[in-house]
């Protein structure tokens, strides 16, 4: 067969979008790719690629990793949402990470994924993400990713301006969009809104040796809604800026009645100054009750801690913690410039970007310049801390990042465009369609002190005619720009799972060589491990059978049972002995209400089966392991409740 | 002299090193062979080659099973102790004899080497899963060999090579002894 070298397949492709390009150039106006693209994104087979994306999945809960420039779809990392896939939400190891003070909660809504950061720069340890929904924070460790933690916020409602990190990792924030009654009495009438209800910002503090979040203390704050937030970095990385709407405190039709003041506010919070209030035991200790859910690492089972009592700030008592930047018309993003001094917001309803200066705040703060009090916290005077304004960002501007290079980048929503400005000059100096209304976007490092300022991710909310149709539903689409020259070049288009809303991007080098291949069965401490296949059993205890199974290619052990009986609770504990990379095996019993298992080599997870009929049920590898996987296969006889069957295994015999 | 003080290193490197590489394991899998033991170049790739000659029929590579390995340490130690007292003797004859055994030594382990591959390669469980005519599954003595979707790499790891350029020293010396005689 005929092979190409690079150069020759680059010049095929070329030829090909070429073609392509002039063939579709007749048929429409649309633009497509512009010069080289191709050749740009082409990650050869069997090359990886530059940069890990992580897309959060918004409403299915999940975080999609995908390689960047190819836009392949690597994994989907399962978080708030149960996936019976890998059987996440459905094992018996799985299900703690479910629990809220509202009970098992299978599904989530997951919306801002950030990276953990040491001096700024993200640091490829971890990534966090938010749930809106029922408020909580996830981590995920990067080396085998795999959420390892949910804490669950309290005294909030719709967590959206989460997860983000301060400058090395001691805080994640998460802070109400919602506001609701807190301090006060719960069972008011919703229009009482203006007299009951409240919002909290709060800070999760992140033990890095114990690997451990824990609610430090939340920050009683009028009840508007909170939107997002970004911590601040280099001088202002003692603060963090949450942008909020509906500072009217409206109670419905907020489209309408939301939107009437000309400025809402940036509230900028001096969390280092709040937690040391905390650590000296100022506030109040109050009701909270909330869960935090982890993963013990030595037996792979999650388990819950039930946590009753929050400390809560007042920043009315507590001056100096709390201070509004007013910001033209329902602020939605806000960023800070990688040198920490710029803070941006997307006015969403703005015919600017209002760009405040960090320095002037300070100042301001420093010379009393205030305008006045809203519930009793600072306003700042908007012409004593604006750095400038961008003019004509396009509609609707919403997010910024930035490429380290002098050049912010905001997505505007409503013109379906990203408009890329200088932050010496704030004036635009670009911009390019996206396909249709961005919402976020990421540049790899985008938002940190080091941004890769190579390539761009638009995040778009509508798709419509991108991608061959699939009926009504349709996945968003996203578009990889090129930012590495003057212009910006639209490279590739490609379809992403759920909703993305906010995404990280980072070198591929700073956490591919990191990753864990398999579990060490010498380490695993699950108190049902089987080692070796002549320690499987099946043990009766009462109407409880435990079966003690191991699995390694191609057979089960033991594979045939007998002896179980309707109605009893059984419980599969099922140990994958194999010790080599990408050789999971699956479990999955005939009849069972319940998601399948897949095993990683060296783990232990269990499945609970209570059968309802007598007769033989089969089981089975469900992941395709090995050239014998169709061998790899077992029954189970399932007599009627109260006969006198005795247990019997066993595998070969 | 250096001849012997050089085979101490053979304690601490493979004498041997097969490699299995094929579509399913890009990176390689293999054993290295020492003088007292049989490891997998990752810690868990003797189980993984045990586990793929399992359905050829293979028998699994059990270190414990091979006497050869509790046998080979003492044989090394007898050539390091007789090799210097060789050298301090400066006997030309017992440098002979001393290399003239190595030699026999180093090639009847060679040759036992080969019988254990025959065996593994030969004697395989008739209830194996695959089973492909008139096939077997010896590896290479030396070199490579593709079997079945396999390539075997069979090649002396760092101690071969030390018990090699011992056998070379051992040679070069007669050879200087002899000029030294000449002269």
């Amino acid at each position: 067969m005929r092979t190409f070298n690079k150069k020759q397949l680059i010049a095929m492709a070329s030829i090909i979008i070429l073609v392509g390009a002039l063939y579709v150039g007749c048929n429409d106006k649309k633009e497509i790719f512009q010069g080289d693209a191709a050749a740009h994104v082409y990650v050869a087979p069997g090359s990886h690629d530059e940069f890990y994306g992580f897309l959060s999945g918004g409403y299915n809960g999940q975080i999609g990793v995908y390689g960047l420039p190819s836009g392949r779809h690597l994994f989907t990392i399962p978080v708030f949402s149960q996936t019976p896939v890998s059987g996440y939400g459905y094992t018996e190891e799985s299900k703690a990470m479910f629990n809220t003070s509202y009970g098992f909660i299978p599904w989530g809504d997951a919306h801002h994924p950030k990276i953990s950061q040491t001096d700024g720069v993200p640091d490829g340890r971890w990534i966090f993400i938010n749930e809106n929904n029922t408020p909580r924070i996830a981590r995920i460790n990067l080396k085998t990713f795999k959420t390892v933690e949910i804490i669950e916020i309290p005294n909030s409602a719709g967590n959206h301006a989460s997860s983000f990190v301060t400058e090395n990792t001691e805080y994640v924030s998460a802070a109400t969009r919602f506001s609701i009654p807190i301090t006060t009495e719960k069972d008011v009438s919703i229009s009482s809104y203006k007299e009951n209800f409240q919002g909290t910002i709060s800070f999760v503090k992140v033990d890095k040796e114990q690997e451990k979040m824990s609610l430090d203390f939340q920050i009683l704050v009028p009840g508007f809604n909170y939107d997002i937030a970004h911590a601040g970095k280099g001088p202002s990385a003692g603060w963090a800026f949450f942008t909020s709407y509906n500072s009217e405190e409206a109670n419905t039709l907020l489209e309408i009645n939301a939107s009437k003041n000309d400025k809402d506010f940036i509230a900028a919070v001096n969390w280092k100054r709040a937690a040391e209030f905390a650590k000296q035991g100022k506030g109040k200790i109050i009701d909270g009750q909330h869960y935090r859910n982890y993963y013990d690492s030595k037996t792979h089972i999650s388990k819950s801690d039930v946590i009753e009592k929050v400390r809560i700030l007042d920043p009315k008592e507590l001056p100096g913690i709390l201070y509004f930047l007013p910001t033209p018309k329902s602020p939605h993003g806000v960023d800070v410039s990688p040198d920490g001094k710029l803070i941006v917001a997307g006015g969403k309803l703005a015919t600017v970007i209002p760009v405040h200066s960090f320095e002037k705040m300070v100042k301001a703060i420093e010379e009393k310049n205030f305008e006045g009090e809203v519930s009793g916290i600072p306003v700042l005077k908007y012409d004593a801390i604006i750095a400038g304004e961008v003019q004509n960002p396009g509609l609707g501007p919403l997010h910024t990042e930035f490429d380290g290079k002098g050049y912010a980048y905001t997505t505007s929503f409503i013109s379906s465009e990203i408009v890329k400005w200088s932050l010496e000059t704030f004036q635009v100096v670009d911009r390019i369609q996206t396909y249709y209304s961005p919402g976020h976007l990421m540049i790899p490092g985008g938002d940190s002190r080091k941004p890769w300022g190579k390539y761009l991710v638009a995040l778009n909310k509508i798709t419509k005619d991108r991608y061959l149709p699939t009926g009504p539903e349709l996945f968003h689409s996203a578009q990889l720009i090129d930012i590495s020259g003057a212009k910006m070049k639209l490279l590739l288009d490609f379809p992403t799972e759920g909703e993305p809303h906010y995404a990280q991007g980072i070198a591929a080098e700073v956490i591919k060589d990191n990753q864990i291949r398999f579990y060490k069965i010498e380490d695993n401490h699950h108190p049902y491990v089987t080692k070796s296949e002549r320690d499987a059993k099946v043990v009766r205890e009462g109407n409880v059978v435990r079966v003690y199974m191991t699995s390694i290619r191609s057979h089960f052990n033991p594979d045939n049972i007998e002896g179980i009986k309707v109605g009893d609770e059984v419980y599969f504990h099922v140990t994958n002995l194999e010790q080599d990379w990408d050789l999971p095996h699956g479990f999955a019993v005939l009849g069972a209400n319940n998601a399948e298992l897949l095993i990683m080599p060296g783990e232990t997870q269990t499945m609970r089966w209570i059968p309802k009929k007598a007769g033989i049920y089969p089981f089975y590898c469900s992941d395709f392991c090995s050239a014998l996987h169709q061998e790899m296969q077992g029954y189970i006889r399932v007599s009627p409740a109260g006969s006198n069957v005795a247990i019997k295994y066993g595998t070969g015999n | 002299m250096i001849a012997s003080v050089i085979l101490i290193g053979v304690y601490f490197q493979p004498i041997w090193m097969i490699r299995l590489e094929a579509p399913q394991y890009p990176e390689g899998i293999g054993l290295n062979i020492w003088v007292n033991k049989i490891t997998g170049q990752q810690p868990q790739d003797l189980q993984n080659i045990n586990g793929l000659n399992h359905y050829i029929g293979m028998k699994p590579i059990t270190p414990d099973s091979i006497p050869e390995l509790k046998i080979i340490p003492p044989v090394i130690g007898f050539f390091i102790l007789s090799g210097l007292l060789v050298a301090f003797s400066g006997n030309k004859k017992l440098l002979i004899t001393w290399v003239v055994i190595f030699v026999i030594i180093a090639i009847s382990g060679l040759v036992d080497f080969y019988l254990w591959e025959y065996d593994y390669g030969h004697d395989l469980n008739p209830n194996a899963p695959i089973k492909v005519p008139g096939m077997s599954y010896q590896p290479p003595l030396f070199g490579a060999k593709k079997m079945l979707n396999i390539t075997a790499t069979s090649l002396p790891h760092i101690g071969g090579i030390i018990v090699a350029v011992s056998l070379m020293l051992g040679f070069i010396s007669i050879y200087l002894s002899k000029s030294e005689k000449g002269n």
